[in-house]
């Protein structure tokens, strides 16, 4: 079984081909005078209408990681590790309906490139800006190196990678990375604007066809009833031998708060992530951000017949064995498709790969903004001026790309995926300076800043107490919240404890009329739309 | 070191765009909320009957959801649409109706 798919890795590359093309020409796609500004080659000109977001946010938030590990989830877990990305991101939407376009706004308006941009001006604090877009760096780098993951997984079942020499093993990698790194650096944003229109092609052109199988070749309530009784063994199995069950068709009453609180959590903190606030604010105005929000839950229902695949795969027999022989479910939806799929099986591993390119590109651009905009500019170089921060930003996405390379090469696989798990509690901590600024300048700037630090501090020590069979430490994003007897996402119980932090300190602080920072918006900045006159930054300041 | 905010406040503050009234932006936080109350009420829908089309309750419920969500976040976004036409040529007319007026 184990020979190189040859039919499928053509079609992989010819593929891959296609979007390296794509990649440079975007780079002349909505030309402008020049990329030499953040506005240009970190958010594509700021004029993406309904029709490009919806594709870039799309190919940026259902990454090539979420394909692989959410079916994985499924078929290993079920519904509590895997289904919860159902609810997640249906009730993500109105959230970010309610919010990002106050947030669009404030930036339009004031030029505010990143998240921390936007902290930094609300609350005239480079600490607490700082804080945000270190946040931002350290949860994304992970996020990228699992998109590496992702398509490690897919090179591993057509038969390359995974073992053997170093060289070879890693060698395609190097090479897409390689790739990716050289049209980003290029092209900005509008590399991965331009190559999500071929992965979203794939990605729904791969789940109708994954679809039309399970209806009809396998039959849902054949999916559902073997994964019933597979899960209903393998827990009878596991409590046989005196562990804990492990997998759920069903929640349970003692696994509601989680379930609940994972769909939540995670849903706050999607849209705080570098890499989506990239996307929205390359949104041409308000209204093309509310309207996708009522359009992007399509990718939602993709993903969800993208989850079932898993239990497709337990119905079926699945087995994702590894070149290392080895199982690992990871491998379990590229096996899949190896298996039941013939040469069609090379359009789903492009999908997947072509996958990895658009959010890892977008994430390496949000990350590098960060980078220039609020640590770079803020530190080192404040006098530099638009084209100095694209050049800092085009060299900064090529060392948080490099980074990324490094931490799946050197680090065990499992790591990446703990400190993205890790990525999602501290990233939540930022949601109070960010969105809770867009409405009230009540908080104060050092009560938000304590109760981050709290937040964070709370979440990484109890998630390094959390062990599985697999792992002592950052075993799970789950633990017992206080207060409650059932287990619920860490993320947001941190978030809890970090609120509660920020009110009673601002209550202190604003009591002891400690120095609030200079706030740079108005309130009706947080209204201005397209059209709206931008704040011209004064010459002096800046060059 | 320069601790000089490099974009200064603007000199004239933005007028206020014509703001959607009260009533239609509750009608839309009543329209945004149901999704989020109905998916973290876990209890209300973990449970494997009635099936559907072979997807148990609890699968298929939820996919329901998905569906709702989008049409009651098209709805607010209608509702919240203001007519105004963005004016970077005239910015004075965001004053025309005040900041409640609405011109449906």
């Amino acid at each position: 079984m184990k020979g190189v798919n040859v039919t499928a890795l053509v079609i992989v590359i010819v593929l891959f081909l296609l979007v390296t093309v794509l990649g440079f020409v975007a780079s002349r796609w909505r030309r402008a005078t020049s990329l030499a500004s953040l506005d240009e080659w970190g958010l594509g000109g700021r004029g993406f209408g309904t029709f490009v977001t919806w594709f870039l946010i799309g190919g940026d938030l259902y990454t090539a990681y979420t394909f692989i590990a959410v079916p994985a989830a499924m078929y290993a877990l079920g519904a509590v590790s895997g289904w919860f990305a159902v609810p997640y991101t249906i009730i993500v939407y109105p959230i970010v309906f309610v919010f990002l376009p106050r947030m669009w706004s404030v930036s339009h308006r004031h030029g505010y490139v990143t998240p921390a941009d936007v902290a930094r001006g609300r609350y005239g604090s480079r600490v607490l800006a700082t804080a945000v877009a270190g946040t931002g760096i350290i949860a994304t780098m992970p996020y990228i190196a699992l998109q590496l993951v992702g398509i490690q997984a897919v090179l591993e079942v057509i038969g390359i990678g995974g073992s053997g020499n170093v060289l070879a093993r890693d060698l395609p990698l190097f090479i897409a990375f390689a790739v990716l790194a050289a049209y980003t650096y290029s092209s900005g944003l509008r590399a991965p604007a331009l190559i999500a229109f071929v992965k979203d092609f794939l990605i729904y052109l791969v789940i109708i066809v994954a679809t039309v199988w399970m209806a009809w070749k396998v039959g849902f309530g054949h999916i559902f009833d073997s994964t019933e009784s597979a899960f209903g063994a393998k827990n009878a199995a596991a409590k046989a031998a005196g562990k804990a069950a492990s997998s759920t068709f069903i929640p349970t009453a003692h696994q509601f708060l989680a379930y609940g609180t994972l769909a939540l959590g995670s849903a706050m903190a999607l849209f705080v992530y570098p890499h989506s606030i990239t996307g929205v604010l390359s949104a041409r105005s308000r209204k093309v951000v509310r309207r996708n929000a009522a359009l992007l839950p399509a990718y939602s229902l993709l993903l969800a017949l993208l989850a079932l695949l898993g239990y497709a795969a337990i119905a079926v027999g699945t087995k994702p064995i590894g070149l290392d022989g080895k199982p690992n479910p990871q491998l379990v939806v590229p096996q899949l498709f190896e298996d039941h799929f013939g040469w069609f099986a090379g359009v789903a591993f492009a999908a997947i790969a072509i996958g990895a390119l658009v959010p890892a590109a977008i994430m390496s651009i949000g990350a590098a903004n960060l980078f220039t905009r609020n640590i770079w500019k803020e530190y080192v170089e404040p006098t530099a001026d638009a084209a100095r921060e694209a050049q800092v930003s085009k060299l900064a996405s090529l060392v948080v790309k490099a980074g990324a390379l490094a931490f799946v090469l050197l680090l065990d696989r499992q790591n990446a995926i703990n400190f993205q798990l890790l990525g999602g509690i501290w990233i939540l901590q930022t949601f109070p300076a960010l969105v809770f600024g867009l409405y009230t300048r009540w908080f104060h700037r050092w009560a938000l800043l304590a109760g981050w630090a709290t937040g964070i501090t709370y979440g990484t020590v109890v998630a390094y107490g959390q062990s599985t069979a697999a792992t002592h430490h950052f075993g799970s994003s789950l633990a017992v919240a206080p207060m409650f007897s059932d287990k619920a996402y860490l993320a947001l119980t941190a978030f809890v404890l970090n609120v509660v932090v920020a009110v009673v300190l601002t209550v202190v602080f604003r009591a002891m009329k400690l120095p609030a920072g200079t706030d740079q918006t108005q309130p009706g900045d947080y209204h201005a739309d397209e059209g709206d006159p931008r704040v011209a930054p004064i010459p002096a300041l800046t060059a | 070191m320069a601790t000089e905010t490099q974009r200064p406040t603007p000199p004239e503050p933005l007028e206020r765009r014509p703001q959607p009234s009260t009533t239609r932006k509750v009608a839309a936080a009543l329209l945004l909320l149901p999704p989020i109350i109905a998916l973290m009420w876990v209890g209300s829908y973990a449970k494997a009957t009635p099936r559907l089309l072979g997807f148990p309750f609890f699968y298929w419920y939820q996919l329901m959801w998905l569906l709702i969500g989008s049409v009651c976040t098209a709805l607010a976004y209608q509702l919240l649409r203001t007519t105004r036409p963005p004016s970077a040529a005239d910015p004075g007319s965001g004053r025309a109706t005040g900041s409640d007026g609405v011109r449906a």
